[in-house]
């Protein structure tokens, strides 16, 4: 089925198991996504280190790389292509480096809207979007500076008010 | 109220929540409305939160529906990525119907930006998976084009992922794109034009090159040869420039377009000088240190194997395969299996199906299943003698019982039961197991079975007279189920009934415990129990009742169906098919050979590799196997007799093995000669391999060629080493013009060059003169017409023959002027649809069956053979989903253009069965029509249609002897 095929979804978990991060491109109920999670951290996190990247799931393939204490893994499906898939981990973890500057999993925790701001920068619809750095880079300070001017309008009007009504 | 800044941090911290995995139930409204604050920081926050928490089918979404879309055409360019981002995530039906033609506006509008069109891209990507009649393809496949010659990278990127997705469902339309394609590839691969940063570890965007290749292999083949020869070009860049570099990232990448290029190039069907060099590359790969590589040429490696001709020199590496089947990572023993499994065939199958038994015995249970059903398949499909199989089952059992199914001990005693030379062999193993000192339970089931029939013919051995086996078996019963117990009670009468004269003590012991188990609670077992003990008291009548069992008839080895079943929609496709492809040289059949090509049958290496059995009842084992051959092959020399099981030849069984000590005394011609080979069983196998390679083989599989040429309309028909007959067709209405290209291979001349058309009655066909030589190095065409009388599912006949040197060589090819290829696909609307549906209201005009046993497949594979049957699949009219409606036109003279409709049912939960409604004005047509399509729904693997006249070797083709034979080959064929 040429035409779904795609990413179908994409789970950071950290070594200890915690979910830092997930997006799903295919319809899966909340069931099924707490399903997916559990079973793939069990086969995922107890692989030994220096094996292959790829892992058969139900029909279908995981990718995942592990950076630091964090797995990055997306789901795709049995005839995709693995090592696109593996760079475009690596690609999205360069940008998350970038972004935050060295990036680790506290950022991801303390930030993680951005990490969903980056994702929604690089995929879409469980394709590849966008595979240029820079060009994410600008576009990821853009929103980050319209956030910040609403803020200083914000913060001005307040500031307005909070005279005017003093 | 909550202030903004308090709002958006709410939502987050339900999405924080969320994500750590706790339910979630509250707060969809809260983050849903967000979406439509007028400031962007609250916004994004509402776009974000609600994509990921809910899913398409989630109610909220419809409230948001406008404000999307209001986002969408606004003029706010931010807003605008905003909601193509949510729309192309998780925009479900309801968001196609509505947004579509916005999100196309926005893609080939001039005045926006990249960074919106990208999105808008993927977005109707997203909408056109839900609902594929959003793109219009008449008016889309100029725009498709010309987004192939965008300049900025990024679009270009989701541009093309868009057109995998169009092309895959409908290369027709997207033709012209093709050459388009081949140029960004070019562009790409000479790293033209491309910008740094589009440049990932100094290669130009790998993404954009893995999905052109892709997109290309949607295509059927590249037929204008400049673009074939820009492509090839590239293609072999790729495969010879690509080296191993230190960096990971840039030999991942790399790599990753090596392995789309391979992939490719194995479609598109290269020289073979070019496969030879891929096969060569991911021989390497199989060898190296790093994993990801190993896997990968693993993989595809098993891909491979569906290109003919390949399996030879994939077939040089299974060292090396074998050794990947022990490596740490499970993985890379996953695909290891697949591939030994795939690649296996007689003449290795010995080896192979040894080295997974004895890996049985490591692997991690999480593989144990799949290893003993995949052995247990190749062992009975290639097993070069019966003996061979019956051991690699028991040691099945015994190293694996538990993942063992009955169905496998099923079979094993099938096979005995069919084939008397075995008998003995089996028994002798059986009892082996028995002095084990923990055996599983399966293989006590099986040896009880086993010994219960056919004990008296060891009755001679040390350990092996009655009592003996019965105390054996009996030993067992403590350890066993209720399900074992009722066949250890048929063993036991069984035994009784053979000990003749009887024995008071065995006799007296026996109806003990058959009083005994007269009050089991179980039912089976009380009854049998009950009857078995009444019978035996009857005496001399004991042994009509509890004579052998009579043989089993020949039926499709449920193992294999299961696997079938189970894999098709999981695992490797490609392997499962190559393998019910191949010819089943199953037990079974191997005995049938005999009168078809008076080869010695293989299936007597077997037995007369046993050490002194069974010689004694040849004469009747001969007349049996003969009469299960005439009962398949009509030409039976013999009279046949009632295969009734012979008491006499089996009570004086044992003298004759008592009194047979060598094997001089051989009166039987054939026996001898079997001898022969027997001692030496590896060598005669050698010898009838060689013989096959002596005379003419065709190339590639004859079957599989046809089915090909039945979906698309050139290609080649017919190759052996001398000839090469193409095809090239054009159909218009009822009418459809072939030419026959029949092309010398040689430096010689081909002479008595024949052509003969068999047509069925309802086609008229007329082929032009084909000259009597075809000088060497030559190709001739041959025009040929068709016109189409009526509809019929009958299929025309070439009986092409010629002579090279000494070998005079016939063959009769179907010809692919098939029911659908007088077809014209036609979309048709729910207003023109419905009222013909109605009209058409019942039989004869409209049929409807309940269609069991399918190949099961989804409904989008379903789509795509419906498809390129010219069976146009119309989504949307039928509202259920798990249904589609298709329509097409049949022309034929006698019933003009008429409009066909189908509608399909398909159940989610059982993917092998569906109901089939076929509508038309004509009540041949729909009836063979919907014949037709349940054909194609129906899996009927290859070698059941050309089946009966096989020698068990390698090549699933027709063997010299059925080419000699032209009407078996017809039969065969048809």
């Amino acid at each position: 089925m040429g035409y779904d095929r795609k990413i179908h979804f994409v789970l950071l978990i950290s070594r200890q198991g915690k979910v830092r991060l997930t997006k799903w491109y295919s319809p899966y109920t909340q069931k099924e996504r707490t399903k997916i999670i559990r079973e793939l951290s069990g086969t995922i996190l107890t692989r030994a280190p220096k094996l292959c990247n790829f892992v058969e799931w139900r029909g279908f393939k995981v990718v995942y790389k592990r950076y630091a204490s964090l797995y990055f893994c997306m789901c795709v499906d049995q005839d995709d292509n693995e090592l696109e898939i593996l760079e475009i981990i690596h690609h999205f973890v360069e940008i998350l480096d970038r972004y935050f500057g060295s990036v680790c999993e506290l950022d991801l925790i303390f930030n993680f809207h951005k990490a969903y701001f980056v994702l929604d920068e690089i995929l879409i619809a469980g394709e590849l979007q966008e595979s240029s750095k820079k060009t994410v880079a600008r576009l990821i300070a853009a929103q980050d500076s319209l956030v910040e001017v609403a803020k200083e309008q914000e913060s001005s009007i307040s500031n307005i008010i909070a005279q005017a009504t003093k | 109220g909550l202030t903004p800044y308090e709002k958006k941090k709410y939502v987050w911290k339900m999405l924080y929540i969320y994500m750590l995995g706790y339910d979630v139930d509250f707060g969809h409204m809260e983050a849903v409305s967000l979406i439509s604050a007028p400031k962007y920081p609250e916004k994004q926050v509402g776009y974000i939160v609600t994509s990921s928490l809910l899913n398409e089918n989630h109610d909220f979404l419809r409230l948001a529906i406008n404000t999307v879309r209001n986002d969408i055409i606004g003029r706010n360019e931010t807003f605008q990525c905003l909601a193509l981002t949510l729309v192309g995530n998780i925009g479900g039906r309801e968001f196609a119907e509505s947004l579509a033609p916005d999100v196309q506006k926005l893609l080939i509008s001039s005045s926006c930006r990249p960074l919106v069109r990208k999105k808008a891209a993927l977005c109707l990507l997203r909408l056109y998976r839900k609902n594929p009649d959003v793109v219009n393809v008449d008016g889309w496949s100029d725009r498709m084009a010309q987004l192939l010659d965008e300049r900025d990278m990024g679009v270009l990127t989701s541009s093309m992922s868009l057109f995998v997705a169009l092309v895959s469902n409908n290369h027709e339309a997207y033709w012209s794109c093709l050459p388009k394609c081949v140029k960004v590839l070019e562009r790409l691969a000479r790293n033209q034009d491309v910008p740094q940063e589009y440049t990932y570890y100094g290669i130009p965007s790998p993404w954009l090159q893995v999905k052109t290749m892709r997109a290309l292999q949607y295509f059927p083949t590249v037929e204008d040869p400049n673009t074939r020869r820009s492509l090839f070009e590239v293609l072999q860049r790729v495969l010879m420039g690509t080296d191993v570099v230190k960096n990971v990232n840039k030999n991942n990448a790399s790599h990753a377009v090596l392995f789309e290029a391979l992939a490719l190039v194995m479609h598109l069907d290269a020289e073979k000088e070019m496969m030879s060099q891929c096969v060569a590359l991911l021989g390497k790969f199989i060898a190296v240190r790093e994993p990801n590589i190993r896997y990968l040429g693993l993989e595809n490696m098993t891909r491979m194997l569906m290109v003919a001709d390949v399996q030879d020199i994939i077939k040089r590496h299974q060292a090396q395969i074998i050794t990947s089947l022990k490596d740490p990572d499970i993985s890379i023993r996953r695909r290891a299996l697949d591939l030994l499994y795939g690649m296996c065939d007689v003449s290795n199958a010995k080896d192979i199906v040894e080295e997974l038994l004895q890996y049985l015995s490591t692997a991690d249970f999480a593989m144990r299943e799949e290893l003993s059903l995949k052995a247990a398949i190749l062992a009975e499909k290639f097993a070069p003698d019966l003996s061979w199989y019956v051991d690699v089952i028991l040691q099945l059992i015994d190293k694996a019982g538990d993942f063992v199914s009955d169905d496998i001990w099923f079979r094993v005693v099938q096979f005995v039961t069919n084939n008397e030379d075995l008998q003995p062999y089996a028994a002798m193993k059986a009892r082996e197991y028995l002095d084990k000192p923990a055996i599983h339970e399966t293989m006590v089931k099986v040896s009880a079975y086993i010994l219960g029939e056919y004990s008296h013919l060891l009755a001679r051995r040390p350990g092996c007279s009655p009592k003996e086996i019965f105390s054996i078996l009996h030993e067992k019963l403590p350890t066993v189920s209720t399900s074992t117990i009722p066949i250890l009670l048929s063993t036991y009468a069984k035994i009784l009934m053979h000990t003749q004269p009887p024995d008071q003590d065995l006799q007296s012991q026996i109806w003990t415990i058959f009083s005994k188990y007269e009050s089991c609670i179980d039912a089976e077992i009380q009854q049998r129990a009950v009857e078995y003990h009444a019978l035996s008291m009857k005496g001399a009548a004991l042994m009509d009742i509890l004579a052998e069992m009579p043989k089993f008839p020949e039926r499709q080895s449920p193992l294999i169906k299961k696997a079938e079943d189970s894999e098709a929609d999981t695992a490797e496709q490609s392997a499962i098919k190559l393998r019910a492809q191949q010819q089943s040289s199953n037990a079974l059949v191997v005995t049938d050979q005999r009168p078809a090509n008076g080869t010695p049958p293989v299936s007597q290496l077997g037995l007369v590799k046993v050490p002194i059995m069974s010689n004694e009842d040849q004469s009747t084992a001969e007349q049996v196997v003969a009469h299960t051959n005439g009962a398949l092959t009509i030409v039976d020399p013999q009279p046949p007799i009632t295969p009734s099981p012979d008491l006499l030849g089996d009570l004086l069984g044992p003298l004759a093995i008592e009194g047979h000590t060598g094997i001089a005394p051989q009166s039987d011609p054939n026996m001898g000669s079997g001898f022969e080979g027997g001692t030496n069983p590896d060598a005669l196998a050698i010898a009838s391999v060689e013989e096959q390679t002596n005379t003419v083989q065709p190339i590639g599989n004859i079957a599989e060629r046809f089915q090909a040429l039945c979906l698309k309309d050139s290609g080649v028909l017919y190759e052996d080493p001398y000839i090469q007959i193409g095809i090239k067709a054009e159909w218009r209405v009822h009418h459809g013009q072939l030419v026959l290209f029949l092309g010398n291979k040689n430096i010689a001349p081909l002479n008595s060059v024949q052509a003969l058309i068999l047509p069925p009655s309802h086609l008229k066909m007329e082929l032009s003169l084909v000259p009597e030589t075809i000088p060497p190095r030559a190709q001739v065409q041959c025009p040929l017409e068709v016109i189409n009388l009526q509809p019929s599912r009958d299929v025309a006949v070439l009986d092409f023959s010629y002579k090279f040197g000494t070998h005079m060589v016939n063959v009769k090819l179907r010809l692919p002027a098939v029911l659908n290829k007088f077809f014209q696909p036609i979309t048709v609307t729910a207003e023109e649809f419905f009222p013909q549906w109605r009209s058409l209201s019942g039989p004869p005009l409209k049929l409807q069956e309940v269609v069991r046993g399918l190949r099961p497949m989804l409904l989008a594979e379903m789509v795509a053979l419906f498809n390129s049957l010219r069976l146009m699949v119309c989504p949307g009219l039928d509202p259920n989903a798990n249904n589609l409606v298709a329509s097409t036109t049949f022309y034929s003279e006698s019933t003009r253009a008429m409009l066909c409709l189908i509608r399909i049912e398909t159940d989610p939960a059982d993917r092998t069965q569906l109901r089939m409604t076929v509508a038309s004005g004509d009540p041949t047509l729909t009836y063979e029509l919907k014949e037709f399509i349940k054909e194609q729904l129906v899996y009927i693997p290859v070698p059941s249609r050309s089946a009966a006249p096989m020698p068990p070797q390698v090549r699933p083709t027709s063997p010299p002897n059925a080419v000699l034979d032209p009407g078996a080959l017809l039969a065969g064929l048809l």
